[in-house]
């Protein structure tokens, strides 16, 4: 595991890990796989929540889970910087990683491809192609969301490219200066 | 300042060109007609019949930097049929590459290059498809669209000639992969290095050569060392001569493999830095995690008896001609009759050797012993618990 922080690799190795090997066109074992990543993503959430690092909420946006949606969000100098997360399960999963989106964001930075989708760091694909079919929704979040808001956050943040919303009326109005 | 302004009005005026359609591909050399030079490759010998493109269907999967250039090209071809899949709009960020236009921001790239090939070619049937391949929907429309057999109701197989991938990420290239395996469906892949100076092309022919997940990708090793390459703020670069450069070699490729001239590269690859061209082929993985792979590697078993025996009869009809031939005579030890296992060339399995210049985009997957599904969370191993349980901790 070169190339990832000492915190996310010790949360990446208590999330539970995934053992069937089904995409959403699967039938029987996709319910499987779900059932899996739910566990999956409970377990992190819990651990998150017990150390004080809660940063995401998602759900499935309709009943074959091949959609889902949730947020997340960023603390930045004291503030809380929070966004829509949105992905669907590719045909291939688990072969390919969910491309996670923050459509809000889109545009506004160059580590990004188009509709949002956020650009993984070289590390990731790797360790996802490693570790099929036994890293699940979870692990992407933790190993793919959470750097990049990480390194990215602070960067628009300090750039000016999104502002804390208590900060967006009174910042407006001095563009209009 | 007088000129400049009739000049101005002159083009507001000038009425564009419209060719109509032709009905068939004529060899006549005179200035209208737009298939003389391509009908010439037939009285020169390249190709047999050149106007049996008319009857062939190509799917593009990614109207990007190498897809819009593959569809322009194949489109002044005169292939019959075009179908175009991309779920992206024209941006003025793409003006770097070749084709779009300023004024066809906004645009979905379908339709935008429907717009500009329909004027180059009215000969050619054109579909686009404005959808994302690798969601369940979108790949439904994808197969479907492939299967459908209404531009030529009595070809064998799906409903296309060749599929040609051209998107720039390994999920989209998995899912054609997937497709095409589904449906015992050739086609090609392309790529383009997301530091630009490097790319390939790969031809895929389910159950005969390696699919796109029998081995992790293979590339075009560019020669720059990735920890040295500066990505602070970029996802990808991209240059119009690179992408000109796959995509003519793309095509070139694909109008061999349909016309049937020349040697169709099974890879060929393309360093921009060294002016390199590796290539080499590659079998199918028999443990290959892709099932329809699987089938199609068994399928193709089956068939070995026969390709045998017309390799052998064409191995001999060949002998035979070239000892009546004195100019061949020294290539005489060349000939033999070879078991079909037996490659020449640079053939590497899914875990060999890769020749010089190529590498592996990822790795292979660790091996891991299954867990028996454990009982011991049976309480929870019910699908809508385990919704409520994880919605809980939203609250
Ligand atoms: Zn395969």
């Amino acid at each position: 595991m070169e190339g990832w922080d000492p915190t996310t690799k010790s949360t990446l190795t208590q999330i539970p890990l995934l053992t069937t090997r089904a995409g959403p066109r699967d039938g029987a074992a996709w319910t499987q796989r779900l059932k899996e990543e739910y566990k999956a993503l409970i377990a992190y959430t819990s651990m998150n929540k017990s150390k004080d690092n809660d940063w995401f909420r998602i759900s499935a946006a309709n009943p074959e889970g091949t959609r889902w949606t949730g947020k997340c969000w960023y603390i930045h100098n004291l503030l809380k910087y929070e966004f829509d997360l949105q992905f669907d399960i590719p045909v291939t999963y688990p072969a390919t990683a969910p491309e996670l989106e923050l459509p809000q964001l889109d545009g506004k930075t160059h580590k990004m491809y188009r509709g949002g989708k956020i650009c993984l760091t070289v590390h990731f694909k790797p360790l996802w192609a490693k570790n099929c079919p036994r890293f699940g929704i979870a692990h992407a979040l933790c190993l793919g969301l959470a750097p990049w808001l990480a390194a990215e956050i602070p960067i628009l943040v300090d750039s000016g490219m999104i502002k804390h919303k208590d900060d967006t009326a009174s910042s407006s109005e001095d563009q209009n200066q | 300042m007088r000129s400049r302004i009739e000049n101005l009005s002159n083009l507001a005026t000038s009425v564009p060109i419209h060719r109509s359609k032709v009905k068939d591909m004529s060899a006549e050399v005179v200035d209208s007609n737009p298939y003389s030079r391509l009908m010439a490759l037939q009285r020169m010998g390249i190709v047999e019949n050149y106007e049996r493109i008319r009857k062939f269907s190509v799917a593009i999967v990614g109207i990007g930097g190498v897809g819009s250039v593959a569809a322009e090209m194949l489109t002044r071809c005169g292939i019959g049929r075009l179908l175009l899949y991309d779920y992206d709009k024209v941006e003025l960020a793409n003006m770097n590459r070749l084709f779009f236009r300023p004024e066809q921001v906004g645009m979905t790239k379908t339709e935008a290059a429907v717009q500009t090939l329909s004027d180059i070619n009215p000969d050619v049937v054109f579909e686009n498809y404005t959808l994302n391949i690798t969601t369940v929907q979108g790949f439904e429309t994808f197969m479907s669209s492939l299967k459908n057999k209404s531009f030529d109701p009595n070809k064998e197989g799906s409903g296309v000639d060749l599929v040609l991938s051209c998107v720039d990420n390994y999920e989209a290239r998995m899912v054609v992969n997937q497709a095409c395996n589904e449906l015992n469906q050739t086609w090609m892949e392309s790529g383009v290095s997301e530091n630009a100076v490097s790319g390939h092309i790969q031809l895929l022919v389910p159950g005969e050569t390696a699919c796109f997940a029998c081995a992790p990708p293979l590339v075009v090793a560019s020669g720059v060392d990735e920890r040295t390459l500066k990505r602070e703020g970029v996802c990808a670069a991209s240059l119009p001569t690179t992408m000109g450069v796959v995509a003519g070699l793309l095509v070139q490729n694909t109008l061999k493999y349909l016309l049937n001239f020349g040697q169709v590269t099974p890879y060929l690859g393309y360093n921009a830095l060294k002016d390199f061209f590796p290539t080499m082929e590659m079998k199918p993985n028999p443990q290959c995690s892709n099932s329809a792979c699987l089938e199609r590697q068994r399928e193709y078993m089956l068939t070995k008896p026969a390709r045998d025996a017309a390799a052998r009869e064409k191995m001999e009809a060949e002998a035979l001609s070239a000892t009546e031939c004195p100019i061949h005579a020294e290539n005489e030890w060349n000939i033999s009759v070879v078991d079909d296992s037996e490659v020449s060339g640079s053939d590497v399995g899914s875990s060999g050797v890769l020749p010089e210049g190529l590498t592996r985009e990822l790795p292979t997957a660790d091996v891991y012993t299954d867990l028996p599904a454990s009982d011991e969370t049976s309480t929870f191993d019910d699908l809508e618990e385990l919704r409520k349980q994880l919605e809980a901790l939203s609250s």
